[in-house]
C-alpha cells in the first residue's frame, strides 16, 4: 500500500472545507452590514435634531417646535398598568404550572393555550381590544384599554421567563423545605421565590422593552390622534412613543422625518438602556453564583 | 520491512510471532493531552496484520484515547494534542503531509454505542462508498452493500428489507449494521470500541464470531472491559493502567493466551484476577 | 423558617389553608390566558358574523375587488390575501438562506468566544421596533437602493417592505435551526466522520438532513410572524387593495387594511368596522394553524433526541 494512499487526495474536497465556513458566514455578513446601515442612517439623518425640546414640547404642525412628550406620557403610562397587570398573573401562572399542578392533562391544556396566546398576530390583540374592551365594555379607547392589551400581549413572555426561573431552583430545596414539614406555599414564599425572583426581573424588563416597541395594537386601539394635552387618567385618549413616530414618518415634509429619525433615536437608546440593565441583571446573577 | 530494535521494552518478540506476522501499524511514544491533562503516556506497541489484539483494562484508563489516536479521530476534539507516532505500513499517518480523512477511509472505526444514520439501511452502508466515490455505477454499489452486510453477518437478515429504516433494526442488528458500514469502504484495518457493552450476549457472539471471519482480510484492534471476550476473540492482548498520576500507561503486552496464563506484571495478574480495576 | 413551623394543629390546620388558598388563586392566573383565547376568538367571531350577514362569503373567499371604502363596496379578500402572502414570500425568500447560513455557521464552526458577540447582535434584528424598519424602507431602501436595481419601483412597494419583514424574522429561523443543528448527536457525526468524510461533508450529508424538522418548524413559525406584521407594510407597502403579483407595485395587505381602517374613523357598527374584525379572524385562520404545526414538529423532534 503506497504513500500515494494516503496522501491528500480528493483536493477540491479539501478545498470546500476552505471555504464553506467563509460561504456561511456570508451571511452573518449581510445580517450584519444591513444593521449597521440602518443604524448609521438613522444616526446621519436625525442625530443633528436631537434636543430636549423633543422630549418636553407637544406635537406640533411646525416641525422645529415639535415635540413627542404626550408620546413620552403615554408609553410611560400604558407600559406602566401593563407591567403592573401582567407580572403577577404571569408570575402566578408559572407559580400554579410549576410549583402547584399535578394533573398532567390540565397543564399541558393550559400550556397550549399560553402558546396559542404567544402565536396571535399583535395587531390582532388591537382590533380585539378595541372591539370588547372599548366597546363592548364600553372602557373606550384609552389608555386602559392600550394597558391591557399590552399586557396580554407580553402574558407569554413573563410566563415563559418566570417559568425558566421557577424551574432553575434546584428540587433539592424544596424537598428539604417539605422535610421540615413546611407547606407548599410556605416553601414557595421562602424559598423558591427569593432565587427566582431576579430571573423574573430580567424577563419582565424584557416583556417590557416588547411592548414600549410594540405600535401596532395601540394604532388600531387609540387610532391617530392629535394628543395636545398630557393625560390624567387612564380613561384619556393616548398615544404612544412608535405611533408619534408613525404620525411623523407619515408627515411629507423632510423636516419631519428628520424629526422622526431624532424620535427613532431616543426609542432606541431607551430600548438599549433597558437591554443593558437586563446584561448587568444577568451578570449580577451568575457572580452570585 | 525490518524496524530495528526498539527502544522501549515491549515489542512482539521474533520468536513468539511466526515469520509470516508483519507490523502493521506501530505506535511510537504516544502521548495524548486533553487540554493541559495528560491521559494516556508514552506508549510504544506494535499491532500484527491479520491478527485480532485486544486492549483491556479498568474504565477510564486511556483504552478508547489510545484507539482514537490510531485513526486520528482525537484531531476531532478542540482540547485534545497527541504527540508521538503512529505508523502505518511504516507512514507516520501524523506527518503534515498526511490528510487525517484520507487515514480514517483506511482505518475504520466501530462505536461503543451503535450509531447508524437516520436513513435505510442500503444508505447507511453505502454512505462511506458513496463519500469515497468508491463505485462507480448503481450496480457495483449494490455489490458493495451486499458484500460488506455479508462479512458482518447482517445479509441474510435484511436482504429483502434494505430500504428499511436503520431504526427499526435490533440493537445488536444496528451495531453490524455499523459494522457493515465500515466494511464497505475496503479498510485495512478496522477498530472496534467495546462493541458488545450494550448487546444481549446472543448479539455478542454473533458479533465475535464474524469477527474471527474477517481476521483473514484485516487487522482488527478491539477495546473491551470483558476479559473473557478479550480471551475468547483475541490473538494478542495488551494491558493498560493508570499509573500513581493516573496517567494511562502500557504494562504489558503479549500473545493472549501468555498473558491470561503467565502474566509478567503484578498489576496484570491482579487485574485479571479480578482483584483491582 | 420561624415560629409558624409547629406542630400546633390549630395553626397547621391555617397554614395548609392559606396553601390552598393560592393554590386557587394561581389558578385563576393561569386560567387568563384561556380566558384571553377564548375572548378574543369570541369577539372576532361575533363581529365576523356581523359582517358575512352583510356580505356573501363566497364573494368574500373569492372576490378579486376590494373596494369597501369606496362608494360601491365589494369585498373581495384575495387581492389583500395576495399582498400578505407575496410579502411574507419576499421575507422568508431572504431570512431562509440568511438564517440558515447562520444557523450552521454558529451551530458548526464559530468558537464559543465569537457566538457570544454575535448571537446577541443576530437578536437585535427582531429587537428593533417594526416602525424603524418601515421608515428605513420607505426613505432609504427604496429610493437609495432598490431604485438603483429598479427604476419603475414605486415609493410604497411590496419588495421592500417583504425585504425589512425578512431582516425582522431572521432570529426566529437562525435561532430554531440552531437549536436544531446543536442537537444533532456527536455519535452520528463521529460515525461519519469514522468512515471518511470531511467536515463539509459532515454538515451537508449528516447534519443538516438530521435537523431538517427543526429546520422546517423555525420556517413555519418565522413565515405565521411575516404575515402578522403589520407597522412594515402599513409605512412601506401602502394602501391600495390591488391583486398584482409585481412586487415593485404598492399594495395594501390584510394587516394594512387593518392599520387603514383603524387610523381613519369607522364609527361602531358600520361595515368598515365590522370589516376589521373579518380580516383580523381571516388572518388568525391563517397565522394559528401554522403556529400549531410548528410546535407540534418541534416537540416530535425532541422526543427522537
Amino acid at each position: 500500500m503506497g504513500h500515494q494512499v494516503l496522501a491528500i487526495r480528493n483536493r477540491r474536497k479539501v478545498i470546500l472545507d476552505i471555504y464553506m465556513p467563509i460561504i456561511y458566514s456570508i451571511g452573518l455578513f449581510i445580517a450584519i452590514l444591513f444593521i449597521g446601515s440602518l443604524l448609521l442612517y438613522i444616526t446621519v439623518t436625525g442625530a443633528h435634531r436631537l434636543s430636549w425640546e423633543l422630549l418636553t414640547n407637544f406635537p406640533s404642525s411646525n416641525p422645529k417646535q415639535a415635540g413627542m412628550l404626550p408620546a413620552i406620557y403615554g408609553t410611560i403610562w400604558t407600559v406602566g398598568i401593563s407591567t403592573l397587570i401582567s407580572l403577577p398573573i404571569g408570575i402566578a401562572t408559572a407559580i400554579y404550572l410549576n410549583e402547584y399542578s399535578g394533573m398532567e392533562k390540565l397543564r399541558s391544556f393550559l400550556q397550549i393555550n399560553l402558546n396559542s396566546l404567544a402565536g396571535v398576530p399583535s395587531v390582532i390583540f388591537g382590533v380585539v381590544g378595541l372591539g370588547f374592551l372599548s366597546y363592548t365594555l364600553g372602557l373606550g379607547r384609552s389608555i386602559l384599554v392600550g394597558s391591557i392589551v399590552l399586557a396580554f400581549l407580553t402574558l407569554p413572555l413573563v410566563t415563559v421567563s418566570s417559568l425558566e426561573a421557577l424551574k432553575a431552583v434546584p428540587d433539592d430545596l424544596r424537598l428539604g423545605g417539605y422535610a421540615l414539614g413546611a407547606t407548599r406555599w410556605e416553601i414557595i414564599k421562602s424559598i423558591v421565590l427569593p432565587r427566582a425572583l431576579p430571573m423574573m426581573l430580567t424577563g419582565s424588563i424584557l416583556a417590557t422593552s416588547r411592548a414600549i416597541g410594540e405600535a401596532a395594537p395601540i394604532l388600531i386601539i387609540s387610532g391617530l390622534v392629535f394628543i395636545r394635552e398630557i393625560p390624567t387618567s387612564p380613561l384619556d385618549r393616548f398615544t404612544v412613543m412608535p405611533l408619534q413616530l408613525y404620525n411623523w414618518i407619515s408627515r411629507p415634509q423632510v423636516e419631519f422625518r428628520e424629526l422622526a429619525s431624532a424620535g427613532i433615536i431616543l426609542l432606541l437608546l431607551l430600548l438599549i438602556l433597558l437591554n443593558a440593565a437586563t446584561i448587568y441583571l444577568r451578570y449580577r446573577l451568575s457572580k452570585r453564583r | 520491512m525490518g524496524y530495528g530494535v526498539l527502544e522501549q521494552e515491549f515489542k512482539v518478540e521474533e520468536k513468539v510471532r511466526g515469520i509470516r506476522d508483519e507490523v502493521h501499524i506501530k505506535v511510537k511514544n504516544l502521548s495524548v493531552y486533553y487540554r493541559k491533562r495528560l491521559a494516556i503516556s508514552d506508549i510504544n506497541i506494535e499491532f500484527l496484520k491479520n491478527k485480532i489484539t485486544a486492549i483491556i483494562g479498568p474504565s477510564g484508563c486511556g483504552k478508547s484515547t489510545l484507539l482514537r489516536s490510531i485513526n486520528r479521530m482525537n484531531d476531532l476534539i478542540p482540547d485534545a494534542t497527541v504527540i508521538g507516532k503512529v505508523y502505518l505500513d511504516g507512514i507516520d499517518i501524523y506527518d503534515k503531509s498526511v490528510d487525517p480523512v484520507a487515514v480514517r477511509a483506511v482505518i475504520g472505526m466501530v462505536f461503543q454505542r451503535p450509531n447508524p444514520f437516520p436513513m435505510s439501511i442500503y444508505d447507511n452502508v453505502a454512505f462511506g462508498v458513496r463519500i469515497n466515490r468508491l463505485a462507480k455505477d448503481r450496480e457495483e454499489l449494490d455489490k458493495k452493500v451486499e458484500d460488506a452486510l455479508r462479512k458482518a453477518a447482517l445479509w441474510d437478515e435484511v436482504k429483502d428489507r434494505l430500504d428499511t429504516h436503520a431504526y427499526e433494526l435490533s440493537g445488536g442488528q444496528q451495531q453490524r449494521l455499523c459494522i457493515a458500514r465500515a466494511l464497505a469502504i475496503n479498510p485495512k484495518v478496522l477498530l472496534l470500541d467495546e462493541p458488545t457493552v450494550s448487546l444481549d450476549p446472543v448479539s455478542t457472539a454473533k458479533i465475535e464470531e464474524l469477527l474471527y471471519k474477517l481476521k483473514s482480510e484485516l487487522t482488527i484492534i478491539i477495546v473491551t472491559h470483558n476479559m473473557l471476550q478479550a480471551a475468547r476473540v483475541s490473538d494478542f492482548t495488551a494491558v493498560m493502567m493508570p499509573n500513581e498520576k493516573l496517567v494511562g500507561t502500557l504494562i504489558e503486552y503479549g500473545p493472549t493466551k501468555e498473558v491470561f496464563t503467565n502474566p509478567k506484571d503484578k498489576r496484570t495478574e491482579a487485574y485479571i484476577s479480578g482483584r483491582v480495576g | 423558617m420561624r415560629s409558624t413551623l409547629t406542630n400546633d394543629p390549630k395553626t397547621l390546620k391555617k397554614r395548609r389553608l392559606i396553601s390552598s388558598i393560592v393554590q386557587n388563586i394561581t389558578f385563576l392566573a393561569a386560567s387568563a390566558s384561556t380566558i384571553a383565547v377564548i375572548i378574543i376568538l369570541a369577539t372576532l367571531i361575533n363581529e365576523s358574523i356581523s359582517f358575512f350577514e352583510k356580505v356573501n362569503i363566497f364573494e368574500y373567499l373569492t372576490g378579486t375587488e376590494w373596494t369597501i371604502l369606496f362608494e360601491e363596496k365589494k369585498f373581495g379578500i384575495l387581492p389583500l390575501l395576495n399582498a400578505t402572502l407575496l410579502s411574507s414570500f419576499v421575507a422568508l425568500a431572504l431570512a431562509v438562506p440568511i438564517g440558515l447560513a447562520i444557523a450552521i455557521y454558529l451551530g458548526e464552526y464559530a468558537g464559543p468566544k465569537i457566538k457570544n458577540v454575535l448571537k446577541p447582535i443576530i437578536e437585535l434584528l427582531a429587537g428593533i421596533p417594526t416602525v424603524v424598519y418601515g421608515y428605513f424602507a420607505l426613505y432609504f431602501v427604496t429610493p437609495q437602493f432598490l431604485r438603483l436595481f429598479l427604476p419603475d419601483i414605486q415609493i410604497n412597494n411590496v419588495l421592500a417592505a417583504g425585504l425589512m419583514i425578512g431582516f425582522l424574522i431572521i432570529p426566529i429561523v437562525a435561532s430554531i435551526s440552531e437549536d436544531a443543528i446543536r442537537s444533532v448527536p456527536l455519535d452520528l457525526r463521529l460515525a461519519a466522520y469514522a468512515v471518511g468524510a470531511r467536515k463539509s461533508e459532515v454538515v451537508t450529508k449528516i447534519v443538516i438532513p438530521a435537523a431538517l424538522s427543526g429546520i422546517f418548524a423555525s420556517i413555519i413559525l418565522a413565515f405565521g410572524r411575516a404575515m402578522g406584521e403589520t407597522m412594515i407594510v402599513a409605512i412601506a407597502a401602502g394602501f391600495r387593495p390591488i391583486l398584482s403579483f409585481d412586487v415593485r407595485e404598492s399594495m395594501e395587505t390584510m394587516t394594512g387594511f387593518i392599520a387603514q381602517v383603524a387610523t381613519g374613523d369607522a364609527p361602531h357598527g358600520t361595515i368598515e368596522y365590522n370589516s376589521l374584525f373579518a380580516v383580523g379572524l381571516t388572518l388568525l385562520l391563517m397565522t394559528y394553524p401554522l403556529n400549531l404545526i410548528a410546535l407540534r414538529v418541534l416537540k416530535k423532534w425532541a422526543i427522537k433526541y
